[in-house]
């Protein structure tokens, strides 16, 4: 077996070494290493977006990464969206708007829309259903999707 | 996934000895939306992944007078959203935002979508039209191979076992010239060609003429296609439905397409006549400065 490596990262902004060997991915360590479980796994092969995080600012599939891969990284899972108990906009809207089914996705989805509201705050319909095109949802239909995010872009957008 | 040795070296130096050392065990990773996911369904077994994004020489984005250089590892998603790439080579924006989704174009190459070599690959077409070439180096020396001599089958290159892609580097645009790239698709994204085509033309003085043209079409053949002949009918031809017409039947007639799921024989050449009409025609109007 390859040895493992010592990898040293920032995951929702606090400092996070682990121990991994090369064959396993970033999703991989994120669950059954570090448990945060709240990253999902739904195709493991960067069809489905359900395994989204944001590296280095960066909205990946966290399945086509090696954990290796992340030294020295900056990563973004959905367990630090909330702070200090309070959910985040996009949380509540999705919440608020019944923006989930089964949940599978949930994790996904909130990941990609908030990189996309870091980038473009006040996205239309239309780029909001072309940025989350990399996350499928089996259940919703996509129309609450699309509107929790576009209420959370105005709620935050207020502030 | 199997079990397997990794590393990122920081030098070109120490990447081309790596190769020359473990060759055909040994795989360059670039964004991994292929490599890892061929891992994953055991297709590729390698013993040593070997990191290609602390290179130096494949990271580095490079665009002046003499045109413009692509690292083997820079994302898709950053060459779409480079200001002077949109506004010189707005062809290869076509192709790169095309790339899978979101997730996927923040990781996955320009290098990498030619080394793996699909015959629906979404910037191949494109890279061919732009007459880009593939800068490729070993221990035993350096090889300049234009793209559209790299593919050579459904996933194989000309690379030899300890060769590595370092970069693809593309002229200058011309004065009065313009590019496009076109898929087809069912959905409006995160999917593969039932057919494309790229077309990058240059016209004269008066902007009514071609004075070249290059034309190549994919999901047609078993490897991305570049259809000489498809542009060198338009040379010196009037800008005309007539004109573009013949360099589409040209380019439908080059193609040799398969049934598959995606699509069928009939319906590919039927595509890929109308998707070069269109490629011609928007990259007409590009090279007149209208936008597309």
């Amino acid at each position: 077996m390859s040895k493992r490596s010592h990898i040293t990262t920032t995951i929702n902004n606090e400092s996070v070494d682990f121990l991994c060997e090369p064959r396993q991915s970033l999703l991989e360590v994120l669950r059954d290493v570090l448990y945060l479980t709240g990253t999902k796994e739904g195709c493991n092969d960067g069809n489905c977006g359900a395994c989204s995080v944001i590296m280095d600012g960066v909205l990946v599939d966290s399945c086509c990464v090696l954990g290796v891969e992340a030294e020295g990284s900056k990563i973004e899972t959905v367990e630090g969206l909330s702070s200090k108990g309070e959910l985040h906009p996009l949380q509540k809207a999705f919440l608020e708007q019944t923006g989930m089914q089964c949940g599978i996705c949930t994790p996904g989805f909130l990941i990609a829309a908030k990189a996309l509201i870091d980038k473009n705050p006040r996205p239309s319909e239309q780029e909001i259903r072309h940025w989350l095109a990399g996350n499928l949802c089996r259940c919703t239909g996509y129309d609450k999707l699309v509107r929790s995010v576009m209420t959370a872009a105005e709620s935050m957008a207020e502030v | 996934m199997h079990d397997f040795e990794y590393c990122a070296p920081d030098s070109l130096k120490e990447a081309i000895g790596l190769m020359a050392t473990h060759k055909s065990s040994a795989r360059l990773l670039a964004g991994g939306t292929d490599l890892i996911v061929l891992m994953r369904a055991r297709r590729k077994r390698p013993e040593l992944v070997i990191d290609a994004k602390h290179i130096p020489e494949l990271t580095e984005l490079k665009i002046n007078q003499e045109g413009l250089s692509i690292g083997a590892s820079v994302s898709c998603r950053t060459i779409y959203e480079n200001d002077q790439i949109a506004e010189s080579y707005p062809a290869l924006v076509d192709s790169t935002s095309l790339v899978g989704g979101i997730q996927v174009q923040g990781r996955a190459s320009i290098g990498g979508n030619l080394c793996n070599a699909a015959p629906s690959a979404d910037s191949i077409p494109t890279l061919m039209v732009l007459g880009a070439i593939a800068n490729v180096v070993s221990d035993r020396g350096e090889r300049q191979i234009p793209v559209e001599e790299f593919c050579v089958a459904p996933g194989q290159t000309v690379l030899e076992d300890d060769e590595i892609l370092v970069n693809v580097t593309v002229p200058a645009p011309a004065a009065n010239s313009g590019a496009r790239f076109l898929r087809f698709i069912p959905r409006n994204e995160m999917d593969i060609a039932v057919a494309n085509s790229a077309a990058y033309v240059e016209l004269d003085e008066t902007g009514k003429n071609f004075r070249s043209a290059r034309i190549a079409i994919g999901a047609v053949a078993p490897t991305p296609l570049f259809v000489e002949d498809a542009g060198a009918a338009l040379t010196g031809k009037p800008i005309s439905e007539e004109s573009i017409l013949n360099a589409a039947v040209i380019a439908r007639d080059a193609a040799r397409p398969i049934n598959d799921m995606r699509g069928t024989v009939e319906h590919r050449l039927q595509l890929v006549e109308t998707l070069t009409k269109r490629v011609l025609n928007d990259a007409v109007k590009r090279a007149i400065g209208e936008k597309v």
